[in-house]
């Protein structure tokens, strides 16, 4: 569905991502992991449109990308500037469903259902800075979810929430995206997440950020925040992914790397 | 506590001037400089001594004040409309403001009163050549804000947009727009007392009605306590706006003064 051919970029003189090459499979859920300043959002902000990689492709569906796709949602990282102060948390969900030619009960039943899912239906109709950093991270959440769309980039989604609220917001994303059947390429500097959250791990290096690792996640069953981190296999993977992160050699121990 | 007694202080300071400027005048007696119990009492008997149907205003204060406020308030809406319609253009058209500039920098300078006797010409003498001097003179605090406002969106604002391909019209009206507000606001603010102002001088110069139109005529009827009574009513008139103005912008922008608030 998605695919990167040698994606590189450069802020003046400074290389930020370095060709970056992936493939992303339709309903595949890729974690994207890598040391602080290495380029994710660089790479996140390239697919979605909002800057021209100065080298490489970004292929949707095969064809390259130019602007901002469409059926695109963005969890931005800096939430508070992607919210409009001048609307309700409510408002700011059902604004993107504009487009989507719901009228305005509709859009305002899919905001609040959304708002719900995320455990804010009580806040819905309070403005982004009545809101904590947290509150207002799930809002930018759940308007990405209500929005439905095929590709789901989330930018460290969950940065701002407390540990529990974190596992319930990872659970929800994987349910609801399983359920419409969308395509998510979160990215994260949290080696545990990735594992819980991703079909796939891809590490990044260090600055220039290129990948240094891509890891399967063949975890049995239902993901389960309690059972799955106990379980051999998670444990092994993020170790693995650990140590990529960490920049060292990979332990070939069962894992494959590629 | 602070706050209590600046208040207090913010009241006492005007029966403290009224009684140094009764004293200061009577002790000088200059028939142009008259006390203000005098001006009072001429405004009273001017404005203020109708019926309680009219809110004691008398027939005269309706028919001076009327025409004045219709055109202050058609003007400043006129303006309003037209420059934050030129605002958002020059603001969001790339290459535009550079092409314009330097026609708008100098129609700017122009100082609105001596375009009378041109206006005089384009349109008919009377109101809609009042209209015209009010527009053009306060038309510029609007289009400059509106196009600095609409220029500084964040960018983050835009992206969101840009990512959920909101439509022309949406990121206009519900990103761009409520975004530049506060400045718009602000120059709207700026405008309406210039308005104020123009509408006085564009009444001076060939009007037969109107506040400005009354103030020659007490003047050249050497009844200075008028001529006092039209200046004070203008400081209340100029007092009166911007409160109204406040009330509404705190409605209309309370996210924006809560906003700054929390950060
Ligand atoms: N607009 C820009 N102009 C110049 N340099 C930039 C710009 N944006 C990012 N950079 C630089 O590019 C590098 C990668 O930035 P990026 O934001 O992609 O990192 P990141 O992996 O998302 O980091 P973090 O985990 O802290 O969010 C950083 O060193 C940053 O300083
Ligand atoms: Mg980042």
């Amino acid at each position: 569905m998605l695919e990167l051919v040698d994606l590189s970029h450069t802020y003046g003189s400074y290389r930020a991502i370095d060709r970056v090459n992936l493939k992303v499979a339709q309903g595949e859920v890729v974690c994207i992991v890598g040391p602080s300043g290495c380029g994710k959002s660089t790479l996140l902000r390239s697919i979605a449109g909002l800057i021209k990689p100065t080298g490489g492709n970004v292929l949707l569906d095969g064809r390259p990308v130019d602007g901002s796709p469409e059926n695109l949602a963005v969890v931005f990282q800096d939430y508070s500037r992607s919210l409009y102060p001048w609307m309700s948390a409510l408002a700011n969900v059902g604004l993107p469903l504009r487009r989507r030619g719901l009228d305005k009960k509709r859009r305002e039943a899919a905001a609040m259902a959304a708002l719900e899912q995320v455990g804010l239906a009580g806040a819905a109709a309070k403005f982004p800075w009545e809101m904590s950093g947290g509150m207002q991270q799930r809002v930018s959440i759940a308007r990405a979810l209500a929005y439905q769309p095929k590709l789901l980039l989330m930018d460290e989604p969950f940065g701002s929430v407390d540990a529990q609220t974190r596992e319930e917001l990872e659970d929800l994303t994987l349910r609801v995206c399983a359920h419409h059947g969308m395509t998510i390429l979160l990215i994260t500097h949290d080696v545990d997440e990735s594992v819980y959250v991703g079909d796939r791990v891809v590490v990044l290096s260090k600055a220039p950020g290129t990948v240094v690792g891509d890891l399967p996640v063949q975890l049995p069953g239902p993901r389960d925040q309690i059972h799955t981190r106990e379980l051999d296999a998670f444990v092994r993977l993020r170790a693995e992914v650990g140590r990529l992160v960490r920049g060292m050699t990979p332990h070939r121990n069962g894992v494959e790397t590629r | 506590m602070r706050r209590a007694t600046s208040g207090v202080l913010r009241f006492w300071i005007v029966p403290v001037t009224l009684v140094l400027w009764e004293l200061l005048t009577r002790m000088a007696g200059s028939p142009f400089f008259p006390p203000p119990s005098r001006i009072a009492g001429q405004f009273y008997d001017m404005w203020l001594s109708g019926p309680v149907s009219q809110l004691l205003l008398t027939d005269s204060a309706l028919d001076t004040f009327g025409p004045s406020l219709g055109r202050l308030l058609a003007g400043w809406t006129i303006a309003g409309v037209l420059g934050i319609a030129l605002g958002v253009a020059l603001g969001r058209i790339r290459g535009l403001a550079d092409y314009t500039d330097p026609v708008l920098q100098f129609l700017r300078a122009l100082p609105p009163p001596l375009l009378v006797p041109i206006f005089f010409v384009l349109f008919k003498v009377g109101t809609p050549t009042q209209l015209a001097v009010i527009v053009f003179g306060v038309i510029w605090p609007v289009l400059v804000n509106t196009t600095d406002g609409v220029r500084a969106v964040d960018k983050g604002f835009l992206e969101t947009a840009r990512v959920f391909q909101f439509s022309r019209y949406d990121i206009l009206r519900r990103v761009i727009l409520p975004s530049a507000m506060p400045k718009i606001f602000a120059g709207l603010r700026l405008s309406l007392s210039l308005a104020l102002i123009l509408m006085v001088v564009s009444e001076l110069v060939g009007s037969n009605s109107g506040i400005g139109y009354s103030l020659l005529y007490a003047q050249q009827s050497y009844d200075y306590a008028g001529v006092w009574a039209h200046i004070v009513l203008l400081g209340v008139l100029g007092l009166l706006f911007n409160a109204l103005f406040l009330v509404a912008e705190g409605r209309v922008l309370s996210w924006h003064a809560n906003a700054r608030r929390n950060v």
